[in-house]
């Protein structure tokens, strides 16, 4: 694994290898020094085309616990915004000996394009791509379904994986690129998942995906779901045409306190409800979802500094063997955490 | 009036894939066909193995010449053109400026002229700068030494279905054809790909099908009412196959063509995120690879026209949103359609002459172009070899484009020699030099 540009050509090995290495990474957040030496002399660059403060302060948190240096480079302010290509910022990076690039980009694909051109020869991480994949978040999202699946199951986390478990993704699945990469790594993973959206706002092509298409939250709810995802509604999408009004749209695809109800009624008392944030309260989620005991939403921007740390360490580490992993986390204290369950 | 272009005779070569037989070249023109001929200083080709067919005809090049002379010059883009197998192309309006006057026109006939390779035939723009608002002076292009006879806003579909129905009418004043870019704007904002399964894994705003064929549907039903001339540019789906199928049948004055690059390519080589693969209309999926296929075998698509749009590197050598959209495909156009449609037992020679020379000549009415093979006709010939095999590589081609989707790709069928109004412009494969237009009598052009 050179890269980690998508979940859809991550195997199974690797996607659980990369879970497993985060949970030891998370023991590392448990200790009082944060801090591994793993990355000492290692540069990595955070590259960002687009606004993310949550994703970028994520990956730079995860980069210096490893005690790599970072460097953030937002296209805003800098070359970019007076026109260098992406091909001439590559070049300007790999000139000055980045090991690892972390890429925000609002266009699907650049961070292919990169990987696969000779512009920079630095590992690529794929922070999130326009309307095609962010394989972090995904990871993450997994990463804090296990823990609950395997707490569920009374068993450890490592080596799991989410069979059996039944994901319900709900809203604009059309631009998300955190809906793709969770029906990719979840379907890898052996969960089954079910999209709940309006039909507008579900990509033709959708039924070839490997998951279940669904117009109607309350009937996917009655079936009966482990885990809910809302996904969050970009305001540009509420001029389109895509939904009559945000009231029509939080009445049929909110997770509204109705919903929250309905869990119980339904007897769903293990059902945890995640959203990658940042929230749209009283839209795609009401507040009482959001700040309920099932939310894991805090538990997932936690988790993402510890996958964020796998994902750098795997890559940059030159080695993706299990054996070579052992050594040096070894240090990171070998009892790992499972208290973050919801 | 036959110029003083040489005497050349060519030994043998099968006709349109035919029997073979021979060809004496002198002063233009055709004079003599048969077996056995021979002439007193005549060069002798050789042409046993080689296909002898009327030099093809494109309707869509784009010369980018005058306003972006870094992607193309008429020079280079009829220079990749002979290379080719044309005798003549159309040079697409969206200059800078755009071929909107009389004046623009002129400017990309004479520059044709002067680079002697091919004839340039300029298509005028329907509307002012490509606005689609108001009517460009049709009829002053017309009337102009480039005597124009195809009009396209292409890379923009002329939407406003009052001013494509003007435009289809007046036309008719001076036996013209709107040629269409069919391409719904509203339901292609912001596209990047075809919509469809590809699209949805790779979050690229989608192109519908449906964009293409609502358009086609509706400009055969005007050009059927006001009783005009249509064509087709590109057609890159099955439906819009069906829809000219049943126009024809209709008896509807529609004609259409296809590109070289949607007989072969589909949406799965977007996968790469590699620009060279952006092309308006985009690639699309096989089955309607396979509906062109069968659409251009049965006559419903009429021509292959390459819509060869060079670009800079730099337009291409970006994020896919960031590029621009356009393939070459001037000196890959004979091995792809001899790949694609002969060499699957779908055409002979015989249809490719027609749908890569005659039909297009008589699309853009130029008398002395797609002309049978026959004495007394003018000499645009162009000698193939069918059993050659060739890898193409961008950087060894004419064009100064470099954005060939069939880089890498090994293809047969080459083009040996190209006659242009009885001059060799491509001898052995490689150029030779362009027609003598100054040591000409007037007459010859």
């Amino acid at each position: 694994m050179k890269h980690l540009l998508s979940t859809q050509d991550l195997s199974r090995t690797n996607a659980i290898r990369i879970l497993d290495t985060a949970e030891e990474m998370a023991a590392v957040g448990d200790r009082e020094v944060k801090k591994l030496p793993a990355l000492r002399g290692r540069t990595v660059v955070n590259l960002f085309f687009e606004d993310s403060t949550r994703t970028r302060i994520s990956f730079e948190a995860a980069a210096k616990r490893l005690s790599a240096d970072v460097i953030n480079f937002a296209a805003k302010g800098s070359s970019v915004s007076k026109g260098e290509s992406l091909k001439d910022t590559a070049q300007t990076l790999s000139a000055m000996g980045a090991d690892a690039v972390v890429i925000r980009h609002w266009a699907s694909g650049a961070p292919h394009r990169l990987a696969a051109t000779d512009w920079i020869d630095a590992a690529v991480i794929n922070a999130g791509d326009g309307t095609h994949e962010h394989p972090t978040q995904a990871l993450l999202d997994a990463f804090t379904m296990r823990r609950h699946w395997a707490k569920l199951a009374g068993t450890e986390s490592e080596g799991a994986d989410l069979k059996g478990m039944r994901v319900a993704i709900a809203g604009d699945v059309l631009h998300s690129r955190v809906a793709r990469s969770n029906v990719w790594l979840l379907q890898t993973l052996g969960a089954d998942v079910t999209l709940v959206a309006p039909p507008t706002l579900l990509p033709i092509g959708v039924e070839k995906w490997p998951c279940e298409v669904s117009y109607n939250l309350d009937e996917t709810l009655a079936q009966g779901v482990d885990a809910v995802m809302m996904l969050r509604v970009q305001g540009e999408r509420m001029n389109a045409s895509y939904f009559p009004s945000t009231r029509e749209y939080s009445r049929r695809w909110g997770f509204d306190d109705n919903r929250l109800k309905a869990l119980d009624r339904f007897g769903l008392k293990d059902t945890i409800i995640m959203h990658p944030g940042p929230m749209n309260r009283g839209l795609e989620i009401s507040a009482a979802a959001a700040d309920s005991p099932r939310s894991t939403v805090l538990a997932q921007v936690r988790n993402g500094v510890s996958v964020r740390m796998a994902a750098l360490y795997l890559l940059l580490s030159g080695d993706t063997r299990e054996a070579a992993a052992a050594p040096v986390l070894a240090s990171a204290g070998a009892a790992h955490s499972t208290k973050e369950s919801n | 009036m036959p110029g003083n272009t040489g005497t050349y005779l060519i030994r043998g070569a099968s006709i349109l894939g035919g029997a073979p037989a021979d060809l004496l070249i002198r002063d233009g023109v055709i004079a003599e066909t048969g077996t056995g001929l021979s002439a007193d200083g005549a060069t002798v080709i050789d042409a046993a193995a080689l296909v002898a067919l009327p030099g093809m005809v494109d309707v869509h090049t784009h010369l980018r010449e005058p306003g972006r002379e870094d992607a193309e010059t008429v020079e280079t883009g009829t220079r990749a053109a002979a290379l080719g197998g044309y005798t003549a192309v159309h040079a697409m309006a969206n200059s800078t400026p755009v071929a909107d006057t009389a004046g623009v026109v002129e400017q990309v006939y004479s520059l044709g002229r002067a680079a002697g390779w091919v004839d340039v035939r300029p298509v005028g723009a329907v509307t002012v700068g490509l606005a689609g608002e108001q009517l460009a002076e049709l009829g002053a292009m017309a009337d102009s030494r480039a005597r124009v006879r195809m009009f396209s806003d292409d890379g923009i579909c002329v939407h406003d279905p009052v001013l494509m129905r003007r435009a289809l009418e007046y036309v008719k004043a001076f036996d013209g054809v709107v040629a269409q870019h069919a391409q719904e704007p509203r339901l292609t904002a912001g596209a990047q790909m075809n919509e469809g399964e590809v699209s949805a894994v790779l979050g690229l705003t989608g192109w519908p099908a449906v964009a293409e064929e609502s358009i086609i549907a509706r400009d055969v039903l005007l050009a059927q009412h006001v009783g005009s001339r249509l064509h087709v540019c590109h057609v890159s789906t099955a439906g819009s196959v069906e829809i000219i199928r049943w126009a024809k049948q209709r008896g509807i004055n529609v004609t259409a063509e296809v590109t070289p690059h949607h007989l072969l390519l589909t949406d799965d080589l977007v996968r790469s995120y590699d620009p060279v693969f952006k092309v308006n209309p985009p690639l699309r999926t096989d089955a309607d690879v396979q509906a062109l296929r069968a659409g251009l075998a049965d006559g419903t698509i009429d021509v292959v026209g390459t819509d060869h749009a060079p670009h800079p590197s730099e337009h291409k050598e970006c994020e896919w949103a960031q590029a621009a959209m356009g393939m070459t495909g001037l000196e890959t156009a004979l091995s792809v359609v001899q790949h694609t449609m002969i060499e699957t037992g779908m055409m002979t020679w015989a249809d490719f002459a027609r749908v890569t020379s005659t039909a297009a000549a008589r699309i853009g009415r130029l008398e002395d172009q797609g002309r049978p093979l026959e004495a007394g006709e003018p000499a645009n010939v162009i000698l193939v070899d069918p059993a050659a095999r060739w890898t193409v590589d961008p950087y060894r081609m004419a064009t100064m484009g470099r954005n060939s989707p069939f880089k890498g790709r090994e293809l047969p069928g080459k083009v040996v020699a190209t006659f242009f109004k009885g001059h060799p412009t491509v001898l052995d494969g490689g150029l030779n030099t362009p027609f003598p237009y100054a040591a000409a009598p007037a007459g010859a052009a």
